[in-house]
């Protein structure tokens, strides 16, 4: 299948940067024509941003644009929409459906594309009036579907499909465009059964051998080496290594998934937490959390400590503080000090002197267009009475002003928020600062237990670091249990003790954070769903 | 040291002075300009200064505590109360039963109060619960909750077995009518206390004071512990969910707060106009209200006692200035028009900017 002419796309040194944070450095892929491309990467290494400037995306226009060039055919593109690239034989199924619910697989394949015949209508008032020729669409709907190898039903509407044949419509959609030369499936497997994921992947061969080139975008790495001709592994924007699948296996992509490349041995001073006594113990905890499902987490927490929880996105990590914490409906067991948490009760959880730092910054963290001294002391202020005047013999429960800038001034000066006071409001602050806003806002509370997720997600090299050892210096300072959930792994290992991965809803393993990383990759991946 | 800590000042200052004029916004300064040449413009058209400032500042204290009305409300995030005549009902059932129990003079204006609050709360209570099971959608059925509880209680108001004769309809014996005059229960009871009359000048005293003490409560609940959960319910939902507050229960003390602060306000405006208004009345006393405070530069969640003061001022000003004024001057009966382009406009210009203020 492989051609030694002129490939069949060529991207050479593509760069692109989102408000001066570099995501993607020097990328160089090549791509002939029937092959099939296996692109793999933690979150946020840069697949995604690399499929949305092949596809012409309207994101990376109104971001400024990328360097680099992308040739196809040997003659240079620049999509400006996704128009373009689809106009240029590109197709691609995205993670989100793009289907009409309302109507039929054939409809939905064909959709702004049917075959029409005129009518009396139409000969007056134009070409949008042109009856659909349902004969001529459900012909062209089977070819789609035969190309694709994987049996759907044409007339079943999409509402009433399983998800997985969702899929294979969208799928279906792409095939059934004449011109298709590659096609990019974006985590397409990612909802599938395993008998279904098996057919996608015969479906994906079938289509190399008719000539269609496939990246294909997973973090099931097995997938990839049964399926594709080539690996490539991206990792902070890089492409850390392209190579034949043949020639490779699931511990070496896992590894090469997650090592930095400057070697980073961990954190320095980890502590042995083995026999200090339990400080949270979870048993058999589920958590409907959409997208971040947690199945079966048992997990011991022990006093003082910093444990990490990583895993890729989707797996679950992120439904675990949000469970506890009581945001998300969740089921199962959670003592803290030996007294039992009850579950969906976000007061309940603060009063036991639980704290949590949410990863939606702004959705859950902040009261944007309120104060930092309203961001810092409500919590404080509602859960434990502090920062309040009592008249009348407490009937009466005054906001204390002066306290709550004192405590707002000290944080501001502790973690170094850069603010013109302590009357700013949330919203004017820069992503950095909004997160040292909402720990201070954690650390007013005074818990005994912290639950941190996604600190550093989204703000700059520096701001991260600060961030990263106030955390410590908290834990360290103050003998405060951290759980810090994070989808960067050389983070985690440079703060925590210990390291749990959770995988498919479950907790994969436990490791000390000073094991090399590639133990962790390994078990990233072990238990995907 | 020193210098960044001027720098701070003299940013926070110019912010300061920069977001005043923004936050002032440009619907304001149009009616306040408007209002302005109003009573430049009065003398010459043979207006009595004095005599317009009376009226201004008298209609201004009957309507504020209705204004009022509107803050619990946009700072609890239900956005504008268009469910103000529930509110009002509560008031009139209160009115009219503290008659029909044979009240009179002032002390029928603190019964009105004291039998007007148990239905407030009670109406309040079920509004709120309502309105909690439609978040997102808050004002529009506040709306036909308020147009449908007036439809009703016109019903009522001719069912119920009143029979005091001051309040029924003269033939029938039964029903009670539009209008029912206030003389010798509560008229002016407020606005007679410590009147002041100079010349043509006379200030409503009572009222203003009986309005700057609900006001005074009002601005002194949302420095309470409470009241700061309040306001951080309207401003982010979840984040006050995350922090522990039971955002339904502030939603709905809110409401409920803000329909006694109705059946009030209606208590207030009655005794300053001398009658009290049944039937289709409490149908237009919403928008009014809503207009005021969004004149006053509230936004559709957020809100303060100023807002009140100076939206209810320059509302009740246009309202009473232009049908003397401009009648006088162009001899045609224009302030109907502009008083609903006024409120409406206004309206309308608060709810497109909607998606502002919220996350």
């Amino acid at each position: 299948m492989l051609s030694d002419n002129t490939p069949l796309l060529e991207m050479r040194s593509i760069k692109k940067d989102f408000f001066g944070n570099q995501v993607l450095t020097d990328i160089n892929l090549t791509l002939a024509e029937g092959e099939v491309l296996g692109l793999c990467g933690e979150n946020g290494a840069g697949k995604s941003t690399l499929m949305k400037i092949l596809f012409g995306m309207d994101v990376i226009r109104e971001t400024g644009g990328y360097e680099g060039e992308i040739l196809l055919n040997g003659k240079p593109v620049r999509f400006a929409t996704p128009f373009d690239a689809l106009a240029a034989g590109i197709g691609m199924v995205h993670q989100e459906f793009s289907l009409i619910p309302g109507f039929t697989a054939t409809e939905n394949i064909l959709l702004n594309r049917e075959p029409k015949k005129r009518n009396v209508i139409s000969e007056v008032f134009g070409e949008r009036l042109d009856t659909l020729d349902y004969n001529e669409m459900t012909g062209r709907a089977e070819a789609a579907i035969d190309k694709m190898g994987f049996k759907i039903d044409k007339g079943m509407r999409i509402n009433e499909m399983p998800v997985g044949h969702k899929q294979f419509t969208e799928i279906a959609r792409e095939l059934s465009k004449d011109n298709l030369k590659l096609l990019i499936l974006d985590e397409p497997t990612a909802v599938l059964t395993e008998k279904e994921a098996d057919a996608l992947l015969s479906s994906i061969r079938s289509m190399s051998e008719k000539g269609i080139a496939v990246i294909f975008i997973t973090h099931r790495l097995h997938e990839i080496l049964s399926v594709c001709d080539k690996v490539v592994v991206m990792r902070d924007g890089y492409v850390v290594s392209d190579v034949p699948a043949a020639e490779t296996s699931v511990s070496e992509i896992s590894k090469w998934m997650v090592g930095r490349s400057v070697e980073n041995t961990g954190s320095i001073d980890i502590r042995d937490t083995s026999k200090s006594k339990t400080m949270m113990s979870i048993r058999n905890l589920w958590v409907d959390m959409p997208g971040e499902t947690v199945r079966n987490v048992t997990l011991d927490i022990k006093e003082g400590e910093i444990l990490g929880i990583g895993g890729l996105a989707g797996q679950g990590k992120l439904g675990i503080p949000n469970g506890i914490m009581g945001l998300y409906e969740a089921g199962g067991a959670v003592e803290l000090d030996g007294k039992p948490i009850p579950l969906n009760s976000p007061r309940k959880c603060l009063d036991a002197s639980l704290a949590f730092v949410s990863e939606d910054r702004r959705g859950v963290g902040l009261l944007l267009d309120e104060t930092l001294e309203w961001n810092v002391a409500f919590p404080a202020m509602q859960v434990q009475n502090k920062f309040l005047k009592r008249y009348l013999g407490g009937l009466v429960k005054w906001r204390d002003e002066k306290a709550i800038r004192e405590v707002t001034d000290r944080y501001i000066d502790e973690l170094a928020i850069k603010c013109t006071g302590s009357k700013q409001k949330a919203r004017e602050l820069s992503g950095g600062n909004q997160q040292k806003i909402c720990l201070a806002k954690a650390f007013a509370l005074e818990p005994k237990f912290l639950f941190v997720s996604e600190p550093t997600r989204g703000i700059d090299i520096g701001a991260k670091e600060l961030v990263l050892q106030a955390l410590k210096k908290f834990n360290r300072e103050s003998g405060v249990t951290v759980v810090m959930i994070s989808s960067e792994l050389e983070e985690l290992r440079q703060i925590c003790d210990r390291i749990a991965i959770v995988s498919g809803g479950r907790i994969a393993g436990i490791r000390p954070a000073s094991d090399p990383s590639e133990e962790f990759g390994l078990l990233m991946v072990s238990m995907v769903k | 040291m020193n210098e960044t800590l001027v720098d701070r000042n003299n940013i926070t200052l110019r912010d300061r002075l920069k977001n005043m004029v923004a936050s002032f916004g440009l619907p304001r300064l149009i009616i306040a300009g408007f209002l302005l040449l109003l009573f430049i413009a009065a003398p010459f058209v043979g207006a009595d200064f004095w005599t317009q400032i009376s009226n201004t500042v008298n209609r201004f204290s009957w309507n504020a505590i209705m204004v009022l009305a509107m803050v619990p409300m946009i700072h609890s995030g239900c956005g504008l109360n268009f469910g103000l005549p529930l509110g009002i009902i509560s008031g009139l059932l209160g009115a009219t039963l503290s008659i029909e129990f044979g009240f009179t003079g002032p002390l029928s204006f603190v019964m009105a109060i004291l039998i007007a609050t148990p239905f407030a709360l009670v109406l309040g209570a079920a509004y709120g619960w309502l309105l909690n099971k439609i978040k997102g959608g808050e004002m529009m059925i506040a709306t036909y909750v308020g147009f449908s509880s007036v439809s009703f209680m016109c019903m009522m108001w001719l069912l119920l077995p009143y029979h005091s004769p001051t309040m029924v309809w003269g033939f029938a014996g039964k029903g009670l009518r539009t209008t029912i005059s206030l003389e010798g229960f509560y008229d002016k009871v407020l606005a007679n206390f410590l009147q002041i009359n100079i010349g043509n000048l006379s200030i409503p005293t009572g009222t203003l004071l009986f309005f700057a003490l609900l006001a005074w409560l009002m601005w002194a609940f949302l420095h309470t512990k409470t009241g700061t959960a309040m306001t951080a319910v309207g401003s982010n939902p979840t984040f006050a969910r995350a922090a522990g507050v039971n955002v339904d229960r502030m939603r709905l003390l809110s409401v409920v707060m803000s329909t006694w602060l109705a059946a009030i306000g209606i208590l207030v405006y009655e005794q300053g106009f001398g009658f009290i208004q049944l039937y289709m009345a409490p149908f237009y006393m919403a928008l009014p209200a809503v207009s005021a405070i969004l004149i006053g530069g509230a936004s559709v969640n957020k809100a303060s006692i100023a807002n009140v003061i100076i939206g209810t001022f320059l509302f009740q000003g246009i309202v009473t200035m232009t049908p003397t004024v401009m009648n006088s001057a162009i001899h045609m009966d224009m302030s109907e028009v502009i008083r609903v382009v006024a409120s409406q406009g206004m309206i309308l210009y608060a709810l497109t900017r909607k998606t502002e203020g919220t996350k």
